[in-house]
């Protein structure tokens, strides 16, 4: 089994924010029993690198994700953005969560200009909303609320929610784990079209493997809670990439694989 | 320019399917049944005598021919006259069941007298009360309406303001709830004696058993609602900057709303209670009071122009209250309709 190794020199535009993972374990208490999580995560993640995460339901991807985010604080080892330690959330590292979330309470407008109105820049900023809305599609529907739309526009909105903020680092859980599979594969070359424009890093948490081939520059795959790093797999193929790709079926045997899902290949 | 129309089509749907409805039963015939019905009113207020001495009942009498002829008249061009002819359309089958009713109650009171007398006034002598005891009675609506206003909004501001704290701090919350375990629960009307001789004035002691009424359901429901917002919002709102203010002012207090109203609602309806009480017991104005005065001078039909103008206040400030809610939570799904 071939794991290549993901220190390729690839050059990303600057916008993007470093990385780093170092030797972060967590655990949470359920009725006065430990649950070890995540057991001495490293990795480190180049500004605008394309990374997903791949790992069995309930191994820890969605807690490590809220500690890039700052929504929690890891029980050993620690996290940096651009050598700066995480200690808390910050508008530039956004999470876009499997959920789209919107706050039913406002409309599309609204609902994107969330992260401006709550750092109070709304006032002279009121054009990145209209412009995002425009990037993500949705702006013939900025004045509806978000009980009138479909999951896959919900998910957009989200999107542009995060965006809006000019993220370093855009972190995305499953965000198109819902979606039916004609919209997800229009909103992953969306995705692959906008990180290529703003060159921002990105961390996706994802269960389907052809998803994290098709979008990412690495693959982590993860091992069964608590979650160690099982493999690092670069994903050396330019874009936009082909579904048939058979580089990338090949890759994808291997992972499944490593998922303990050979017999299903 | 846009494509977007959702609402515009769910909105625009419903009344062309009401218009249809209506033309198909029939609403001409129910119209003009609706006419007669107030026409029977009228006339049978003229065709047999009086059993006592009423002055009104000519008026009465004028009053309902009018209303028949309008209604005929309503009926009839109901097409041209936009939004008022649909809702005279629509309502026509209450006005036959309402004009059969008054009809009936004339009859059965003035006419033949089959109900006993002075507890079942005609509709005559109500009449006479609105025209004759009109300053007193407006004085009682004003003065109700200044008591329950008062004390309302006292009671829902605290409330709401109590139900956020207790709601969003824990620390808040350990003082406050066992304090609102142990005095929420009682009737307000059981402080009346105490109130009504610690307070100043018997104003002052009504509009603290008011706010009580209403602050007791306000403050539970805030706080329920509150405490219900799911954590998921709040992660959105941080990740994305926001403050403690931003996420009590523009995500916890947004998303307890529509629990807020439902504590408004409930606070309303049992502020009402403690405000009749008060004003027959304490304060020598108000509706309230009007009612207990009526009965001791056994004026019934005093007591039932009071009571139907109860009704309409009390069922007009939900109402408000309703389209209060409505405006704010335009961003619901399936609101209920008052
Ligand atoms: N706040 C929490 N309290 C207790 N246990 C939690 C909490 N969040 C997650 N867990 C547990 O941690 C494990 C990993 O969860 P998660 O990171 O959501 O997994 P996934 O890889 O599916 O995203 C699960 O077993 C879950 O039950
Ligand atoms: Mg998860």
């Amino acid at each position: 089994m071939v794991v290549q190794s993901a220190a390729e020199a690839i050059t990303y535009p600057a916008v993007g924010a470093e990385l780093d993972i170092e030797g972060v374990s967590h655990a949470f208490d359920i009725d006065g029993a430990v649950l070890p999580v995540l057991d001495k995560v490293n990795l480190s993640i180049a500004p605008g690198e394309f990374v997903a995460l791949l790992g069995p339901s309930g191994c820890g991807k969605s807690t490590l994700l809220r500690l890039v985010a700052g929504l929690e604080k890891p029980r050993s080892g620690s996290l940096r953005e651009d050598e700066v330690r995480i200690s808390g959330p910050h508008p530039s590292r956004v999470v876009v969560f499997q959920d789209p979330t919107l706050f039913p309470w406002r409309s599309v407008w609204d609902n994107v200009a969330l992260g401006l109105e709550a750092q109070g820049i709304l006032k002279p900023q009121r054009h990145r909303v209209d412009a995002v809305i425009e990037l993500v599609g949705l702006s013939s529907f900025r004045n509806a609320y978000p009980h009138q739309l479909s999951g896959g526009m919900a998910q957009r909105v989200a999107l542009a929610r995060a965006l809006v903020n000019d993220p370093k680092i855009l972190v995305l859980d499953e965000p198109l784990g819902k979606l039916d599979s004609l919209t997800r594969i229009a909103m992953q070359s969306e995705l692959v079209a906008l990180w290529q424009r703003k060159g921002f890093t990105t961390l996706l948490v994802t269960h389907d493997v052809e998803e994290a081939l098709v979008l990412a520059n690495r693959v982590i795959v993860l091992s069964d809670r608590p979650a160690r790093i099982k493999a690092d797999i670069a994903v050396a193929r330019p874009y936009p990439r082909h579904r048939g790709d058979p580089y990338l079926a090949d890759l994808r045997k291997q992972i499944l694989g490593l998922l303990g899902l050979e017999a299903t290949w | 320019m846009s494509t977007y129309s959702v609402s515009d089509a769910t909105t625009a749907a419903a009344p062309r399917a009401a218009v249809t409805f209506a033309n198909l039963s029939g609403s001409y015939g129910v119209g003009l049944a609706a006419s007669l019905a107030w026409l029977a009113f009228g006339l049978s207020c003229l065709y047999w005598p009086d059993v006592g001495d009423w002055s009104r009942t000519e008026s009465l009498a004028i009053g309902a021919i009018v209303i028949a002829a309008f209604i005929l008249f309503g009926t009839f061009s109901a097409d041209y006259l936009g939004s008022a002819g649909q809702a005279l359309r629509k309502r026509a089958p209450w006005l036959v069941a309402f004009g059969a009713f008054v009809t009936l109650w004339e009859v059965a009171t003035a006419k033949f007298a089959w109900l006993p007398l002075p507890f079942f006034p005609p509709p005559q002598s109500i009449l006479e009360v609105y025209t004759d005891d009109l300053p007193k009675l407006l004085d009682s609506v004003f003065a109700s309406i200044k008591l329950q206003l008062g004390g309302y909004i006292i009671g829902a501001t605290i409330g709401f303001v109590t139900g956020v704290s207790i709601g969003w701090s824990q620390k808040i919350g350990y003082w406050v709830h066992p304090v609102l375990r142990f005095i929420g629960p009682l009737p307000a009307t059981a402080w009346l004696p105490i109130a009504f001789f610690t307070f100043p004035s018997s104003w002052s002691a009504s509009t603290f058993l008011i706010a009580l009424a209403t602050g007791f359901p306000v403050t539970v429901l805030t706080w329920s609602g509150v405490a219900s917002v799911s954590t998921a919002y709040y992660d959105v709102a941080r990740t994305l900057g926001a403050k403690p203010s931003f996420l009590v002012l523009k995500v916890a207090i947004p998303a307890a709303l529509p629990h807020v109203f439902v504590g408004l609602f409930m606070g309303l309806g049992s502020s009402f209670a403690v405000l009749v009480v008060a004003e027959m017991i304490g304060v020598k104005a108000g509706l309230g009071w009007y009612l207990q005065w009526a009965q001791g001078w056994a004026a019934y039909a005093n007591m039932y122009a009071a009571l139907i103008v109860m009704s309409l206040l009390c069922s007009g400030a939900i109402t408000l209250l309703f389209r209060t809610r409505d405006r704010l939570l335009v961003w619901q799904k399936g609101v209920v309709k008052w």
